[in-house]
């Protein structure tokens, strides 16, 4: 393994342990980077060490008591003194595997923290337990990189003064405790896959980290469904990430996806993942929508899809969750499952409720639909309704797209 | 380390219970006082006068500005306090989260400042 793999693959298993053993997150990040530093220099030379984690643990941790012996010179802090005696006193074999497994765990669930604030847990999350750079976290958020940066810093202020633990939750607060812990992962992977603009390799890559925290969680806490649901939700999304966006940047529905560009290994063990959950009584949001997920993935064609199955499901969705982009998606899955028309019904009744009147994919949908049925000039006035509407700059090409489509139609007709 | 639980309710709501209501109550908190008494998290803790036994004062220019009623209005008042030693602050939490009030108000906790870090800061 070269170098750079080492540091992304095994940085923030290095620094969960770190952090534990010095309590302090920013002591054990600059430590670990004097401990990489001094690999660097070293390694070519004489060989890269048999065990290279429990050796940048172990140099990161004398250079810690290096540090705080050398502050205690200039003052002499009780708290710093207790500290660096309790440090030097470990043993250095305290590095057993169940105990490293878990501190990855410790690391997950203090950055997750229900006291932070959410974008502090996602963007800790990403630096901490990911490893990915202040930086490049800004740009996946369009924020700048100052307000990133101040962000984990009031968060690592807020873990240290607010009295955070770092452990993993006991028993009774472990299932409410995950739930937060699932819905950062589930954020970190929406910002991939749904975000509108910004660099595309770097979305690419919050779907991989989620999917691989998703990985952690469930290797981890193998008996929790919940868990194993959301990483089924995002392999079956993530399987599609070839066929769902043109060369030219152009969104392309499902039904009209080349489906041999979906990756059948990751829809195989996202839905053997998802049956493994439901089996073990999973029925969150998540579990309900990966179950969507599931039976489109494994639909040969659009046409051959279970939609009278969708339909339930999101029937069961609306009762328990339910949201504007839930009550579309279940029309549209009447419409398909049944007849156009039933579906058109369902989407005019939403229209009539006042919180739907600025939501964008609630005429682009009845747009479909009226263009399924051949009513184009209604159809071409859902879409303008749509458009001045919808913010996204793909959804916005998408639909103007559709539109000149159906103009030249009815130019056509004319 | 220290952590005050603040007790955040609706006085609207308290001024509507009935007496029967309100004796049981209490002696829920009573109870709650004991428990983490002999856990030994105990330190103090008090109900407060509604907000409307409030003053406010302010210094300004050496001058005393004194006023009634509390320092802003609010849905929920703080209606009393607990100061309790926890290990951390998920210890503090599922403390805050026995207190009566929990289920009806809310309860801010915040961790006391030692003094050593108040003369730092």
């Amino acid at each position: 393994m070269d170098f750079e793999t080492f540091h992304r693959e095994e940085s923030g298993r290095i620094l969960s342990t770190l952090i534990r053993l010095l309590g302090d997150f920013d002591l054990a990040e600059e430590m670990l980077q004097e401990a990489y530093a001094v690999a660097l220099q070293k390694w070519p030379t004489e060989g890269t060490p048999a065990n290279p984690r429990a050796w940048l643990i172990s140099t990161a941790r004398h250079k810690a008591i290096d540090r705080l012996r050398r502050n205690q010179r200039f003052e002499r802090k009780a708290e710093e003194i207790a500290k660096t005696t309790e440090l030097a006193a470990r043993p250095e074999s305290d590095q057993d595997q169940e105990m490293l497994a878990d501190d990855r765990l410790r690391l997950i669930f203090t950055c997750c923290h229900p006291s932070l604030p959410m974008e502090a847990r996602v963007a800790l999350t990403l630096r901490t337990v990911c490893g990915i750079t202040t930086e490049e976290i800004s740009r996946a958020f369009l924020v700048p990189l100052a307000t990133m940066a101040q962000r984990l810093v009031r968060a690592k202020g807020k873990i240290r003064e607010a009295g955070i633990p770092y452990r993993v939750p006991s028993n009774g607060e472990l299932q409410d405790r995950l739930d937060g812990v699932l819905l950062v992962v589930y954020l970190i992977f929406n910002e991939g896959y749904l975000a509108s603009s910004g660099d595309a390799l770097i979305r690419r890559e919050l779907c991989a980290e989620a999917i691989r925290l998703g990985r952690v969680l469930c290797s981890l806490l193998p008996n929790q469904a919940e868990a194993q649901a959301l990483l089924g939700l995002m392999l079956l999304h993530d399987s599609r990430r070839d066929a769902r966006v043109s060369a030219g940047g152009e969104l392309i529905l499902l039904e009209e996806q080349n489906r041999s560009l979906w990756h059948q290994e990751q829809i195989q063990e996202g839905t053997e993942l998802v049956q493994s959950a439901l089996r073990r009584g999973a029925a969150s949001v998540y579990a309900l929508q990966a179950s969507i997920a599931a039976l489109h993935a494994n639909a040969k064609t659009a046409k051959e899809t279970d939609w009278p199955q969708i339909a339930g499901l999101y029937d069961v969705l609306l009762r328990t969750h339910a949201s504007p982009v839930v009550e579309v998606n279940r029309a549209v899955a009447v419409a398909m499952a049944h007849t156009v028309e039933e579906g058109l019904a369902l989407l005019e009744e939403l229209e009539k409720r006042e919180e739907l009147g600025e939501f964008h994919l609630l005429p682009a949908a009845r747009a479909d639909l009226l263009r399924r049925l051949g009513r184009t000039s209604e159809a071409a006035d859902a879409y303008r309704r749509a458009l001045t509407l919808a913010t996204n700059d793909i959804e916005r090409r998408f639909l103007r797209r559709r539109l000149a489509e159906i103009e030249s139609q009815r130019g056509a007709q004319r | 380390m220290q952590f005050l639980l603040m007790i955040y309710r609706s006085e609207t709501e308290l001024a509507k219970m009935s007496s029967a209501d309100l004796s049981a109550m209490y002696g829920e908190y009573g109870k709650f006082t004991e428990e983490i008494t002999n856990s030994g998290n105990y330190i103090g803790g008090n109900p407060l006068k509604p907000t409307s036994t409030a003053t406010t004062v302010r210094v300004r220019d050496s001058k005393r500005v004194v006023t009634d009623g509390p320092f802003a209005e609010t849905k929920e008042q703080l209606g009393g306090y607990y100061l309790i030693e926890a290990s951390d602050l998920d210890q503090a939490i599922s403390i805050a989260a026995r207190i009566p009030g929990a289920r009806h108000g809310s309860i801010e906790v915040r961790p006391i400042m030692p003094r050593t870090q108040a003369v730092q800061a």
